[in-house]
């Protein structure tokens, strides 16, 4: 991050501004936004009587011999109306609520402008000490609003600390704007810093891994550039877009120009599945004895997850969550994802809707080296698959998964076509087919309801045990919180998936999904970010959070404490990076050497990490470690309590691996 | 860090999408009946042999020893068993494995030959005295309570 403060401001079209002075906006910026701005009187800059000759760049050594002897032709410049303020107009049109940020000075002038011409609201300065959090942040927040967050980063060594989350952003589908301040011309930049924090195409480094970029050249181009950066977006399959954002063009005055515009934000409809499509999907799903409705991304709204009910229903059907997000509720009786591997080896329809892995879920791999797989469905069985991912693939990055052919691929938006589906398989619907759904829909209650009943008695197991259990773990949490409007901002996969085999996930905000990338890292930033989110709606945010994945950037409690974000924080401190302990011992045991080792490089241990004193330091709640499972339950309530003040708090809880 | 569709089951069986470690579980029950049909003879009078009386075999590379639990115990922590079944066997991306662990003749079948994600423990890392001991350490795990005594389970 660099924080040169020495910038060169020679250059001819800065001093032809500057003589003149612009303003193309109205002085309030929402009615700018709105009115899509005019030509309006460019106010004079403060020096605007005599044209400015070119200020030589400078260097340190010299400036005091200038004091000493101040040149004549090197009067201060100040700018009345930087482009900064336009670009500020522009975001606003957008209507971004927050800006995510760790400050750089490649984009100095459009912060200034967001928090003193744009009065630091909508969007609002959010300040992190990481660029991974502050993306992580917008990650979690969009999953819980719908809304994409603006992000700014220094352009060179900041976007290289976002990639990361950038990439898990994209992975998992989700929008936002990413601002990428840049020194675009050499002529800006007034120390070695500014060299070094330059590029000719700040962009390349996360090319792959976002939808759309740009780097607009004037500030027309700009505003132009954020309208369609929102819109390409907004468009499924969401993703991260990026903007360069140069230094020119943010810091020296709007230019004289009555056609300057900021013009309206469009967003396009979700594409829908063609009609003949979905009518023989519907023929497939009405005539078929076992069909079955594997989720991931399906629902993208709680509207979403009400038509996720509705077409279950209406079939009778087995659903499968892969809870990408919050597609079905567990409590369900129709919601078999706990017998997943049963329901779909004896489907003879799948209909899998947003799978990132559709392979994955009709085949299993086993094999460590050289991995086989072995296919999971009869013979015969119809794939059927509605996903937007297949409008838009990029190839360097694999997250694409393994190929799998299908019966009938639908490249559409699957939230948006659901209607059509749902009506016509009520269409087709005769009456005995009606009846055989309902025998089928009672034999699958009653399996949900054992499956349900083995997995309390498995979550038995262990229950008194130091380190806490997972499963004791996760129930002691719904004890406190089942009462509450609550909502699980982390990934339950670490935890063995016991909240989501245990609690009663049953509305949209319920459940988010993870990483999508994978990527350690994103568990802190995204839940402080949903929390964020949350606040507005008065909800009890909950994480489960891993202990490795907060060593990463931890920062963002400081984040949390600084914006108080009301967030419960549980530690899952397994003391270990525990995937790479067994991803370890499986090579030991595959090498048939070392098989005690598997702790070098993985574990964090000697010291421990005492994360209560951790979360303290950073000004909030955080307390001592609970290893006896006796003493979660006070720890729990009394974190709860300042939480419902509107803070954060953190419960430091040693726990078993997984 | 990881695949994350294979760390939905990384140590279970098969890296299926969807095992959890009951199903999982199920999976190696299902597995012992294919073992059993392919060799019925041998394997069905290992099955039913009472682990002790296996873990005192002294065939050239049997366990010499009586088994012990103590000593599993700590095998179950040092060879990293616990990383994928829990340090009370109680299962976690593995399979629960104890107390009532399935047949010991099962076990030690699977352990040296797994057929799914478990990677193998061959003679040369763990012995067989060894793998007797760490089932009579899953053995001896109490029985954990019935689910319905718990209250935070019923809700």
């Amino acid at each position: 991050m660099a924080k040169a403060k020495k910038t060169s401001v020679d250059r001819r079209d800065f001093l032809k501004s500057a003589t003149v002075g612009a303003a193309a906006l109205a002085a309030t910026p929402v009615a700018a936004a709105n009115a899509v701005a005019g030509p309006k009187p460019a106010p004079a800059p403060r020096n605007a009587a005599a044209p400015l000759p070119p200020v030589s760049r400078r260097v340190e050594g010299e400036a005091a011999a200038a004091a000493a002897n101040p040149d004549p032709n090197n009067e201060p410049i100040t700018v009345d109306h930087p482009g900064s303020d336009f670009m500020v107009d522009a975001f606003k049109a957008v209507g971004f609520e927050y800006l995510c940020s760790n400050p750089g000075n490649s984009f100095r002038s459009l912060h200034e402008s967001f928090i003193n011409y744009g009065g630091n609201k909508n969007p609002e300065f959010i300040t992190c000490c990481h660029e991974e959090s502050a993306v992580g942040m917008a990650h979690g927040y969009f999953k819980i609003e719908g809304k994409p967050l603006l992000v700014c980063v220094h352009g060179t060594v900041g976007v290289q600390h976002a990639s990361m989350a950038i990439y898990d952003a994209y992975c998992d589908r989700v929008p936002l704007v990413v601002v990428l301040g840049n020194f675009g011309d050499a002529q800006t930049r007034a120390s070695f810093v500014n060299w070094t924090h330059s590029a000719q195409d700040p962009a390349a480094l996360i090319r792959d891994f976002v939808k759309w970029d740009d780097q607009p050249a004037t500030l027309q181009d700009f505003g132009e550039s954020v309208m369609r950066a929102y819109r390409v977006a907004m468009t499924p399959p969401y993703m991260p877009v990026a903007l360069v954002c140069n230094t020119d063009l943010q810091e020296f005055p709007m230019p004289d120009d009555p056609s300057l515009r900021i013009p309206a934000v469009t967003v396009d409809q979700p594409p829908q599945a063609d009609s003949g499509s979905v009518e023989q999907a519907a023929r497939w799903l009405v005539a078929a004895e076992n069909p079955v409705i594997v989720a991931d991304r399906a629902a993208r709204t709680a509207a979403g997850l009400a038509l996720m009910i509705e077409l279950a229903e209406a079939l009778q059907a087995a659903v499968v969550d892969r809870n990408g997000r919050m597609n079905f509720p567990t409590r369900h009786p129709l919601n078999q994802t706990e017998r997943g591997g049963a329901v779909i080896g004896d489907a003879d329809v799948i209909l899998g809707l947003e799978l990132t892995d559709f392979y994955g879920i009709v085949n299993a791999y086993y094999g460590d080296v050289y991995p086989r797989t072995r296919q999971l469905t009869k013979p015969g069985a119809k794939l059927i698959s509605i996903n937007s991912n297949d409008l838009y693939l990029k190839s360097n990055y694999q997250d694409f998964e393994r190929y799998q052919a299908v019966d009938l691929a639908m490249a559409a938006d699957a939230e948006a076509t659901l209607p059509s589906l749902i009506e016509a398989v009520k269409k087709l619907t005769t009456a005995d087919r009606k009846r055989a759904f309902q025998d089928r829909g009672t034999t699958l209650a009653a399996a949900h309801q054992r499956t349900l009943a083995e997995n309390r008695g498995l979550a038995a197991n262990g229950w008194d045990a130091s380190p806490i259990s997972t499963a004791r773990l996760s129930a002691e949490i719904w004890n406190q919180i089942r009462n509450e409007d609550w909502s699980l901002v982390s990934n339950c996969q670490f935890v063995s998936r016991w909240p989501l085999r245990l609690w009663n996930f049953e509305k949209y905000y319920h459940y988010i999904g993870g990483e999508g990338g994978y990527g350690v890292g994103y568990g802190a930033p995204a839940a402080v970010g949903a929390a964020l989110a949350n606040r507005r709606h008065g909800r009890l945010t909950v994480s489960i959070q891993n202990d490795g994945d907060l060593m990463f950037a931890p920062g963002v409690l400081w984040t949390a404490a600084h914006s108080h974000i009301p967030l419960l924080i549980v530690m899952h401190n397994n003391r270990a990076y525990h995937q790479e302990v067994m991803e370890v011992q499986r090579m030991a045991d595959v090498h048939e050497r070392g098989i005690t080792r598997a702790g070098i490089g993985t574990t964090l241990v000697e010291p421990a990490i005492d994360y209560g004193k951790l979360a303290q330091s950073m000004g909030m709640h955080g307390s001592a470690p609970v290893s006896d499972p006796q003493d979660l339950a006070p720890a729990l309530r009394e974190a709860i309590a300042v939480v419902k003040s509107g803070e954060p708090a953190l419960v430091n809880v040693l726990t078993q691996p997984r | 860090m990881s695949n994350p569709t294979n760390a939905a089951a990384t140590g279970s069986l098969e890296r299926s999408a969807f095992q959890n470690p009951l199903q999982a579980h199920i999976v190696a029950m299902a597995a012992i009946i294919a073992s059993i049909a392919v060799i019925a003879g041998a394997l069905a009078l290992l099955i039913f042999v009472r682990p002790s009386a296996a873990a005192q075999a002294t065939a050239s590379g049997k366990p010499d020893q009586a088994a012990s639990a103590e000593r599993g115990k700590k095998l179950f922590v040092s060879y990293g068993c616990y990383e994928c079944h829990g340090r009370a066997a109680q299962g976690g991306v593995g399979p629960r494995l104890g107390p009532d662990p399935l047949p010991l003749a099962f076990v030690e079948k699977y352990v040296r030959h797994p057929t799914a994600s478990m990677p193998p423990y061959t003679t040369k890392t763990v012995s067989d005295q060894e793998l007797a001991d760490i089932y009579a350490y899953l053995k001896s795990l109490p029985q954990p309570p019935k689910e319905n005594s718990i209250p935070l389970l019923s809700q």
